[in-house]
């Protein structure tokens, strides 16, 4: 089964999971994306890679945040950018999938940017254009269910890159609901493909899918044992209605044991990182105190994650 | 009309006599047709003038095929396939009897409704045709149905396709109840609450994926409640779609403790696990899910070993609106009676099982899970036959199959082994032989 989001010469054709993304791939993308980070600090934030070019936001579920960023990213490329909310026209008129994307194909889409509920939607789509429309057509997955989010896994690379430079000798620890989340997944893919030698994961087995070895992490029940001696720390958000079902008793107590706290962070190395992919539960799975502490870098992930997004595109558009 | 069939390799369960014992043979033998049913086998009757002869070197002569589970969509889907175009393909696949899920809309749960289905089904010509009773009305695991007054109406049991209903009472009640008039129940072993969501094997790649899991227990704790059941009531219970080596073994427990209880596995599932879902290849949703390499190894072992009895098609016809969407969204299932020999009989080559005993479990066994008389070749029987060329290469495709619906994980692939020539009650009614 050929790899659906390379080219036959290894190029990157959609983006739809780090999973199976060469390593220098993945080097490439955070490269170019360094270069775009000056573009965002200029008088005039705007290059003419994407001009003429129509970007499709494609959104199943609603996210203004990803929405927003992915559309600052090609507006700076100088793209036309189509905001689309699909579960609030189409699929509310039984309109399928695929029907929706032979419509906006037909109307020149050059890139899809397709956020979905259901895992896997994103391959779905690009299986079809690729065979409806050849190679003209490129995809990015922006979330799929609980399966990936790629450019968030490739920001915050960029972000461990740029505060601790060297992949090869650190501890991560990603924390918290790895059950549900697909960004998660696609730390877990790029940490391990960058040569990260031990990437943790802590949370209450509720929150934990079964495979989490096979996908070369080390479990830990207990924050406190998780974090000892770590550079990097994910905090992942716990969503409302997870706080709901059989998974957890109550956000009190999860915030208890698996809220990061200034007392916890301590156990980790002096100079780690704190991420967040964002919005955050404060007083759930992160502490106030923490989040706009000096360890934190969540804010710098949102600027490296306009640029990282607008490597992305750049890459796809030339590899048509 | 007098048949004559002439030199083909007659494999399956055969008995020379009317009513002698049967053996697995694989023998090159002719055999003679007369009034629709089986005359002689080996040397024709004196003063036999056959009206037609038909020369079968190179083939296979197997009893019709017997397949447990093949949903037609009638009442109620028609827009997905119909009764003629599903028997059609039951035919194409060599099947000549075939029992059908209660799982229509509405559900098989009142008389009327099967006698309709079964005259329906008269008027085509086509497979015998043995519908399962809803277990409950309208499925909905509440209320008992009056399976006599379905027996009667022609049900040969009662199921409940899907999860088990909670009320392990009303499963203790039907159990009861088909046991005072030595009805069967045909189970599917999955418990509701472990299976809720799932629409992977709990394993690495449904949690690499991000699919929600349906964990083996949900088989194994279905199995414990349905023997324990079992074993209060002395119910005669027929499990439909094993998928776990777990589940097998504690069949076989349960079979070495006397239990009257038989199981079918799907075809599917004794060649495709978890990893084929790719990258989220809708066309591998499957309920039960496709498990690990393991389980897999299991089942075909426990087919080949007798623990399982049966090999069914489980047919599903689906649309496209059904099937071409995200793997979580799509509906479970697949075209497979037209599947059914070609897959038989590749597992059969890969684990070196003999002809005869695949097609046994295409044939004698699932008629006993049905208690009919079919898939036996012998004198006096119906003559229902299935002629199949073992060698031929063919390749899936929408237009091989006859069936309206066109999604089989299979699509693309070549397969060993298709049906030529379809006899049902000593009428050619598939030949792609002559033309």
């Amino acid at each position: 089964m050929p790899n659906p989001q390379l080219t036959a010469n290894g190029e990157l054709k959609h983006l739809l999971t780090i999973e199976g993304l060469p390593k220098a791939l993945i080097n490439g993308i955070l490269d170019t994306a360094k270069g775009f980070l000056g573009v965002n600090t200029r008088d005039v934030k705007k290059v003419p890679l994407l001009r003429g070019k129509s970007v499709f936001n494609l959104f199943f579920e609603n996210s203004t945040r990803t929405r927003t960023t992915f559309e600052i990213a090609a507006t700076r490329l100088s793209a036309d950018v189509v905001n689309l909310n699909i579960n609030t026209s189409s699929a509310a008129k039984g309109e399928s999938l695929l029907d929706t994307i032979d419509n906006l194909v037909a109307m020149h889409a050059d890139m899809f940017v397709v956020r979905h509920a259901s895992s896997g939607a994103p391959f779905l789509i690009a299986e079809h254009v690729d065979r409806t429309r050849g190679s003209d057509v490129h995809v990015i997955n922006a979330g799929d269910g609980r399966h990936a989010h790629p450019t968030q896994g490739l920001l915050d690379m960029y972000t461990i890159r740029h505060f601790k430079r060297d992949f090869t000798e650190l501890r991560v620890a990603v924390v918290g609901d790895v059950l549900h989340s697909r960004v998660a997944r696609s730390d877990i893919h790029a940490l391990t493909t960058l040569g990260v030698p031990e990437v943790r994961v802590i949370g209450p087995l509720t929150l934990l899918p079964s495979g989490l070895e096979q996908m070369g992490c080390q479990v830990y029940t207990d924050m406190k044992t998780g974090l000892k001696d770590v550079d990097v720390i994910i905090i992942l958000r716990l969503q409302n209605e997870r706080m709901r079902g059989a998974l957890l008793p109550s956000a009190q107590e999860y915030f208890k044991h698996y809220g990061l706290t200034q007392e916890k962070l301590e156990l980790a190395k002096s100079d780690a990182i704190v991420m967040h992919p964002g919005p955050m539960n404060r007083g759930v799975e992160i502490d106030s105190a923490v989040a706009d502490g000096p360890q934190a870098v969540i804010l710098e992930q949102v600027t490296f994650g306009i640029a990282v997004r607008m490597a992305v595109m750049s890459m796809l558009a030339e590899a048509a | 009309m007098k048949i004559s069939l002439l030199g083909g390799r007659l494999v399956g369960p055969i008995s020379y006599e009317h009513s002698g014992p049967i053996h697995l043979l694989d023998k090159i033998e002719s055999i003679f047709l007369d009034q629709g049913k089986i005359l002689a086998i080996g040397n024709p009757p004196k003063d036999f003038v056959p009206d037609e002869t038909i020369d079968l070197n190179g083939l296979c002569i197997a009893p019709g095929l017997v397949d447990l589970a093949a949903r037609l969509r009638e009442p109620g889907f028609e827009y997905k396939a119909t009764l003629e175009s599903e028997m059609r393909a039951a035919l194409n696949g060599g099947v000549t009897s075939l029992s059908c899920p209660p799982d229509t809309d509405p559900p098989l749960d009142e008389p009327g409704l099967v006698e309709m289905l079964k005259h329906r089904a008269k008027g085509l010509r086509a497979a015998a045709l043995y519908p399962l009773g809803a277990m409950t009305v309208g499925l909905r695991g509440e209320i008992i149905t009056e399976m006599a007054e379905l027996a009667e109406a022609g049900c040969i049991g009662f199921g409940h396709p899907g999860a088990l209903f909670t009320d392990t009472q009303v499963l203790l009640r039907a159990m009861q109840y088909a046991k005072s008039f030595g009805f069967t129940l045909w189970v599917h072993p999955c418990d509701h609450f472990l299976s809720r969501n799932g629409v992977a094997h709990s394993g690495a790649v449904a949690g690499r994926l991000g699919l929600s899991g349906v964990p083996v227990m949900a088989e194994t704790v279905a199995l414990h409640t349905i023997f324990e059941l079992m074993r209060a009531t002395g119910a005669r219970v027929h499990l439909c779609r094993l998928s776990s080596a777990e589940g097998v073994s504690l069949l076989r427990q349960a079979k070495s403790q006397q239990l009257n209880v038989t199981a079918d596995v799907s075809v599917h599932h004794l060649h495709l696990i978890d990893i084929d879902i790719g990258y989220f290849d809708s066309k591998m949703r499957m309920d039960p899910p496709f498990r690990s390499q393991r389980d897999r190894a299991a089942l075909r072992e426990a087919v080949q070993m007798g623990v399982i009895d049966a090999i069914c098609s489980d047919h599903t016809p689906l649309d496209d609106d059904e099937k071409q969407l995200p793997f979580a969204d799509a509906s479970p299932g697949s075209s497979a009676l037209e599947l059914l020999l070609p897959l038989a009989l590749k597992w059969g080559s890969e684990d070196r099982i003999a002809m005869a005993q695949i097609v046994d479990k295409l044939t004698r066994q699932p008629a006993q899970v049905l208690g009919v008389e079919a898939g036996v070749i012998r004198p006096g029987a119906v003559a229902d036959l299935c002629i199949f060329d073992p060698e031929s290469a063919w390749i899936v495709s929408e237009r091989s199959l006859l069936s309206q619906g066109k999604h089989t994980p299979f699509l693309g692939r070549e397969l060993i082994g298709m049906n030529k020539m379809t006899i049902v009650q000593g009428e050619v009614v598939i030949d792609k032989l002559r033309v």
